[in-house]
């Protein structure tokens, strides 16, 4: 039987919210006087799930609420979830760096987290004193990082520069150097936390073969959180999916990614708001309605890779002494940018006014989309975003074949293409 | 199936041991305690011209502004010893024991960025800033050594003995106090910062609390004389004096009260400061 090496158990985390002020102390007091007459932290009892979409009652918040979670040794997993998920938190929890409210985490063997990389690199030092720091601030003794030091400033590519203060590094020099020393840390257990949003292409591969490496060759336990699907489909066997501060789904990736994805997008296609008081928006524009309209042969069929969609946009408009025009964007779930198009740019009286666009059938590829609105004055300056207003989602309706994979690509155009 | 707790490198819970303090794995961080020392003392100077002369160059200075107004002007005697050499002795012993305090006050603000992504013991940090400051006292010492010697060739009898066996057991004294006094007060920081406030001019203030710019012969039969004479600083600047010039007042007794109050201090901040490292990035 292969055992745990992590073991989360009925882990919370709660967070105030707000200023630290003058109120603190009030709060402070009291539950230093329930704790010093036996009693139970009064403020433990409040506190409500985190969703950062609704305005809460309560100051307190829990952004882990009973999470368990157990990890295998060797075992590769993914957590993802929306922003504000808890991810982090429970990164945070496992690397030190802050401490659970309630519950415990046993773990075996030393860890070590790329939470963020280059922590502690002193920008007046040069690249051979910065690594020696940031290796002991990771944890490697100074022998551990003489025996690697080669291979680190081989893999960074920055041999030449060893010698140099780091200030005068490029910021991919930096990253990569960065990067080098935390990868050749040698931890039964590795923290990984959204490196891959730095680094050019060539870089980024390095860097997840090295973690493919650490992983299968090394068999080291290794925890990844990233919104990149294709890396976490590349890396994990095992999914954790978090949503509102609780581990709500653990099991093979595929699965988990599919019920993530289709978590989000069910029934966001459309918003409206009745009066501008209680819509979202500023001084100058704000969102009455917006909507997914596909146009569809039969009512509730659903969306596939042939349906036209009509993004149908009405805006109260308070501005009257500037051109302005619409600029839709089209996101996938991994926030991935696919286009972004502009309405025509014109003045427009006070009032309720509206846009629509079509999406045309056999552009999109399937998968699930989100969409922001952009107001723009002048054909310059935002006057407003409205982000993330509407998801949708786009099924596949290929006729049956022998393969059953996703089509790869962010669009599914129809070509001209013959064999002759 | 059930297993056992000693199977785990590591149990995080919510509340530790009050007297858990951990000091073992301090120990397991003495590279990192180096790497950050020697970061210190090179980060400090570079892009400067007259690099680590500046040591030099800030307590010389002093030195010539007390001369002039604590000698010359307000005509305080400084206990038989030449005026030059007691204010250069008193400055150097007293910026050791200001610069550990201020500094090691601010470690949890100065360093949440690191301390937000990465755990290491803490303690590591305050405790590199105490030894980088040693180096700094040494090269003062140095200085004075250098000004005594001069004084000697002038013809002034200058004492050398067994007694300047003692300075490293004074400078430790005032590491400790420094070190135990910054840690809780950072720890009190990190949620309410107005003690930074409150340090910043209570060090200034303490100085002329301590017998630095006067010899505490010169205080002591006067009515506030008590309160000189109790502030746990007096008996280590004291010491120092007697130990490098066979000049001053200081008995033995004194002395230990010094030393069971750093010790207190010093376990009341080790305390305070293993609490609050925990949790610390939530109200920093």
């Amino acid at each position: 039987m292969i055992k745990n090496v992590i073991e989360v158990t009925a882990v919370s985390k709660q967070y105030r919210l707000g200023l630290v002020g003058t109120g603190t102390l009030s709060h402070d007091l009291n539950r230093w006087w329930h704790l010093v007459r036996g009693k139970e932290d009064p403020y433990l009892k409040i506190g409500e799930e985190n969703d950062r979409t609704l305005i809460g009652n309560s100051e307190y918040v829990w952004a882990l609420r009973d999470v368990n979670l157990n990890v295998k040794d060797g075992e590769v997993m993914g957590i993802i979830g929306r922003n504000g998920a808890g991810k982090s938190t429970l990164l945070k929890l496992l690397s030190r760096t802050t401490a659970p409210t309630t519950g415990s985490i046993k773990i075996k063997g030393r860890v070590a987290s790329l939470l963020e990389v280059g922590t502690g690199f002193h920008p007046e030092l040069s690249g051979r004193d910065n690594i020696y720091l940031n290796g002991a601030i990771l944890g490697m003794t100074r022998q551990e990082i003489t025996r690697k030091f080669d291979e680190i400033v081989e893999f960074a590519g920055v041999e030449r520069y060893v010698d140099t203060p780091v200030k005068r590094y490029s910021s991919g020099m930096y990253v990569r150097l960065a990067f080098a020393v935390a990868a050749h840390l040698e931890p039964e257990i590795l923290i990984v936390d959204e490196v891959l949003a730095v680094g050019d292409a060539e870089f980024q591969k390095k860097c997840l073969g090295k973690m493919k490496d650490v992983s299968t060759n090394q068999g080291r336990t290794v925890l990844f959180v990233s919104h990149n699907m294709t890396a976490i489909k590349n890396l994990c066997n095992t999914v954790a999916y978090m949503k509102n501060g609780k581990v709500v789904m653990v099991g093979e990736t595929e699965n988990v990614i599919n019920t993530y994805l289709s978590d989000g997008a069910t029934n966001d296609i459309k918003q409206e708001f009745a009066s501008p008081e209680e819509a979202p928006g500023n001084d100058a524009v704000k969102l009455k309605r917006i909507e997914i309209v596909p146009i569809l042969d039969l009512p509730h069929a659903p969306i596939t890779v042939e349906t036209p969609i009509d993004v149908e946009f009405e805006f109260w408009n308070y501005v009257d002494d500037k051109p302005i025009n619409l600029s839709l964007h089209l996101y996938t779930m991994n926030n991935e940018c696919v286009f972004n198009v502009g309405s025509e740019s014109m003045y427009l009286t006070k009032g309720v006014h509206k846009g629509v666009c079509r999406i045309p059938e056999h552009l999109l590829n399937d998968g699930s989309y989100s969409i922001s609105m952009m107001i723009v004055a002048e054909r310059s300056y935002a006057l407003y975003n409205f982000e993330d207003v509407v998801m949708f989602e786009v099924h596949e309706n290929r006729a049956p074949s022998g393969w059953h994979g996703k089509r790869p690509g962010f669009v599914r155009p129809k070509l001209d293409f013959k064999l002759v | 199936m059930k297993t056992k707790d000693e199977e785990w490198t590591l149990i995080i819970e919510p509340k530790s041991n009050l007297f858990d303090l951990r000091l073992r794995e301090v120990w397991q961080y003495k590279d990192l305690l180096f790497l950050f020392v020697k970061r210190d003392f090179k980060a400090a100077y570079k892009q400067t011209i007259l690099g680590p002369l500046w040591h030099f160059i800030q307590p010389l200075f002093t030195t010539i502004v007390f001369l002039v107004v604590f000698n010359k002007i307000a005509e305080i005697p400084t206990d038989g010893v030449p005026p030059t050499l007691f204010y250069m002795s008193g400055i150097a012993i007293w910026n050791y024991f200001a610069s550990c305090l201020t500094a090691t006050s601010n470690t949890f603000l100065a360093n949440a960025g690191i301390f937000g992504k990465v755990y290491f013991p803490r303690l590591i940090l305050p405790i590199s800033i105490v030894t980088s400051n040693v180096i700094k006292f040494g090269i003062q010492f140095l200085l004075l050594l250098v000004v005594m010697i001069y004084y000697m060739l002038q013809g002034n009898t200058i004492h050398f003995g067994i007694s300047w066996f003692v300075i490293p057991f004074l400078v430790l004294m005032m590491a400790l106090l420094g070190l135990g006094l910054g840690i809780i007060i950072s720890s009190l920081t990190t949620k309410y910062r107005d003690f930074t406030v409150l340090l910043g001019f209570t060090v200034q203030l303490l100085m002329y609390a301590t017998p630095i710019v006067y010899p505490l012969s010169f205080l002591i039969n006067k009515s506030y004389g008590w309160l000189i004479s109790w502030n746990p600083l007096t008996p280590i600047v004291e010491a120092f004096r007697y130990a490098l010039f066979e000049q001053g007042t200081f008995s033995l007794g004194s002395l230990l009260y010094s030393l069971i109050f750093i010790a207190i201090i010093f376990v009341i901040g080790l305390i305070t400061f293993n609490r609050v490292e925990r949790s610390f990035m939530d109200t920093v």
